[in-house]
Order: C-alpha cells, then structure tokens, then sequence
C-alpha cells in the first residue's frame, strides 16, 4: 500500500445529537408481569402474583424475573444457569407458549397487557417455575442416548463423512430443556408418551453412521408409547428454541421403522 | 383479577404414574398407524366415486330413491364397493375414535369402558351393514303379501 492516510478514524461513524448519552440510550418501558406462584408448604392452591417494573429494550424475560428476585420478592423460584441460551435449565411457560426466559426479549412481547409466567406443563409443579424433571429425563434414559459400537475400538477417532454428519445435524443441537416435550398435547394427558425430546435425541443416534444400536432404538420407540402417539400437532417444533425440526425428526423415526418392519 | 389459566394437567388430579406398563410386543400400534394412511387414501376415491355415481351422474340428486338403491345393489360391483367402503371408512374412524380416547381419557377404567362401548357399536354397524348390503330385497313378501311398487316384478 503506498497511499499511507494519516487522517484518523472517527471513533464513531454515527453523529449522535449532543446530549445522549454514549452509545445511545436504551428505550425504558413498562411492564406488568405475572407469574404462577405455588409453594405446597404454604398452600395446595397455586396463585398469581404481580409486579409493575420498568425494564429495557435489551432486557429478557428472565432480567425480569431476576429483578423481581432480587428487588421485590426473594422467594419467587425458578432455574437458571448459563442465561444465554445453551443450558436448557429455564424453559417455562411465556404467555402460553413454552420458550427460554434467557431467549426472549421482553420488547417482543404484547407489553400493554400483563405477561404471564408459568412453568412448563404435564410435569409435577415443585415450586413456581420450578417442575420435577425426572419422567423427562427418565424417557431420554431409555432411549440410550449414548453411542453404542460393536467393533474394535479404533487407534484414533472413529471417521465419519461430512454427509452422514449432516444427516442427524439438526436433532445434535437438543439442549434437553424439556419445552418441546411439555408442549406436547399427548405427553399432557397421561405422562405415559415418550415425547418429543426423547425421540429426538434417538434420531441423533439411529442416523448416526458410527452408532451400531439403531434397532434397538427403533425398537423401544415402536412401542405403543413410542413415535405412534405423535399427532403432528407441531407444538414441539413450534417450542424448540435451537430451532430443531421436531416433528420431521420423528417422522424420520417412523419411517425408519416402517421401512425395517414393512 | 382473575388471570385466563389452564390448569396443569396433572396439578392434584392424577398421582404421576410415568412409569410405562410393560412394553408393548407386538407392531400393533405402527400397523394401525398405516392403516390409517392407507385406507384414508382409499377411501377417497371410494366416496368421491360413489358421491358423483349417486349425486351427479344419471338424474343426479333427483333419481335417488329406493329403486336406484336397490338397482345398485343388483350389480355385485356396487355390492363390493359398498362393503369395501363401509369397513374401511368404519375400521379407519373406528381406530381415529380409539386414538382420541387413548388421548384424552384420564384413567385406565375410563379408557377400558369408552373403548369397549366404541368397539360393540363398530361390531354391530359392520355386522348390520354387510348383511344390508347382501340381503337387501327390494320387493319382499310380508305375511304373504308382496310389496307393489313399479320396480318389482308384477305378482
């Protein structure tokens, strides 16, 4: 390059009007949010509790629930980890539909009306927000969710194309939060269906081709719980918040099993 | 104020029981799965045939009576599209009605009584209907008494 600028970039390219503050300032709102409260020490009955807060353009429906934690009431209950979206602990019930509070913004939702908060449905209530995980995981636990190989372990890594990779790519981004599962009209009435969650991540393994129990798989999911009593209602593809196709997942998994029996 | 909720689904009315019952042997539930696809598609072309044979071809809506009933079911091929479509279009929403009940019944004597009430009423509509189809007489002999109408043979 022998045209050296001496002039000096702008720190900013954008005028900003003399009197806002550094980057701009975030717009502020109010908002009502409500949420299921149920402690089975103080009472059987769940209820309702509400708070008035003025929050920001960037703020999530957890910020919320974290300032009504911190500010108001230390006793609301709920999980959280990560807050970003990865760990899957704080999936629950945002008007109606099951999303990550860490993933939706609060400027995305009907602000003018109250925002209700409960927790996820079809699995035992323990207190607030927070339900009994276990008939969720205990189905993913049948499924085997681990990589079963019947040959000699290999020197190094065991190869795989970047085509049969991409065939099971989409059901590896499960992050196990359970929205899809408790959305699901069929796991609502009687726990008994496998769900949503646990067949995905049994497609994550059948069209795996390093994975040598497929049948097995296939197997325990054509049980009369397993992949038949999905109605493609597509609430689960709907819930998921990595976005994976649900419901295509477990059509794949029925057709793997058509296709080996028929 | 009284927030719009649904209770959840299993909040004090049912114990959890998530333990599943024994795995099902057997491939029931995946051939009645494709049953369903395959005797809807079926059953399509079933009624829509017989919907423009009695609706639209011929007189259309006007010729329908008791001896254009009866004309049809002198051809055995009406005879066997009839009975096709009966059992397929009664096994198909039988199965569609147990799907429901399995979905939406909360106990297991529920379910049990529910299924075996759907089950008698499929039993005697199919059992009734095949004997229609294949015993219809359009000119019967009551007491001795033939029936007159122009279409049967004169006595």
């Amino acid at each position: 390059m022998s045209t050296p600028t001496v002039e000096k970039e702008p720190a900013s390219k954008v005028d900003l009007a003399p009197g806002v503050g550094g980057g701009g300032e975030i717009p502020t709102f109010d908002i009502t949010l409500k949420v299921r409260r149920y402690n089975p020490e103080v009472s059987d009955e769940a209820h309702w509790d509400e708070w008035k807060l003025t929050m920001y353009g960037t703020d999530r429906v957890l910020d919320a629930l974290h300032k009504v934690k911190w500010e108001h009431d230390g006793t609301v209950s709920f999980r959280r980890s990560c807050a970003h979206g990865v760990c899957g602990s704080d999936a629950m019930r945002i008007n109606g539909r099951n999303r990550l509070a860490c993933k939706t913004l609060l400027k995305d939702l009907d602000t003018s009306k109250p925002i209700l908060v409960e927790p996820i449905k079809g699995l035992p209530v323990e207190k607030d927000l927070i339900v009994d995980m276990e008939p969720f995981f205990q189905s993913y636990r049948e499924i085997m969710p681990f990589l079963v190989n019947r040959g000699h372990e290999p020197t190094r890594e065991r190869l795989q194309s970047a085509e049969e990779r991409e065939r099971f790519d989409d059901t590896t981004k499960c992050i196990l939060c359970a929205a899809c599962t408790s959305s699901c009209p069929v796991f609502w009435t009687d726990g008994q269906y496998f769900g949503p969650a646990a067949i995905v991540n049994a497609h994550r393994f059948i069209f795996d081709s390093r994975d040598d129990a497929g049948d097995m798989r296939l197997e325990i999911l054509n049980d009369k719980e397993g992949v038949w009593r999905c109605r493609t209602t597509f609430n689960c593809s709907e819930a998921c918040p990595r976005g994976i196709q649900v419901t295509q997942a477990i059509a794949e998994v029925k057709q793997a099993i058509l296709s080996r029996k028929v | 104020m009284a927030a719009p909720i649904v209770e959840s689904p299993r909040s004090g009315r049912i114990s959890p029981q998530y333990r599943r019952t024994g795995g099902s042997k057997g491939n029931f539930e995946m051939f009645a799965w494709l049953f369903m696809r395959l005797s809807g598609i079926v059953l399509v072309v079933l009624i829509f045939v017989h919907l423009w044979t009695s609706m639209i071809a011929g007189d259309g809506i006007e010729g329908v009576d008791f001896g254009f009933v009866a004309g049809k079911w002198a051809d055995p091929l009406w005879q066997v599209w009839d009975l096709v479509m009966l059992w397929l279009a009664m096994l198909h929403g039988t199965n569609g009605v147990r799907v429901i009940i399995n979905d939406y019944a909360e106990k297991d004597s529920t379910r049990f009584w529910l299924k075996n009430i759907l089950y008698v009423a499929t039993v005697v509509i199919v059992v009734l209907g095949t004997l229609v189809i294949f015993t219809f007489d359009p000119c019967p002999v009551v007491n001795g008494v033939p029936h007159v109408a122009d279409y049967c043979p004169a006595p």
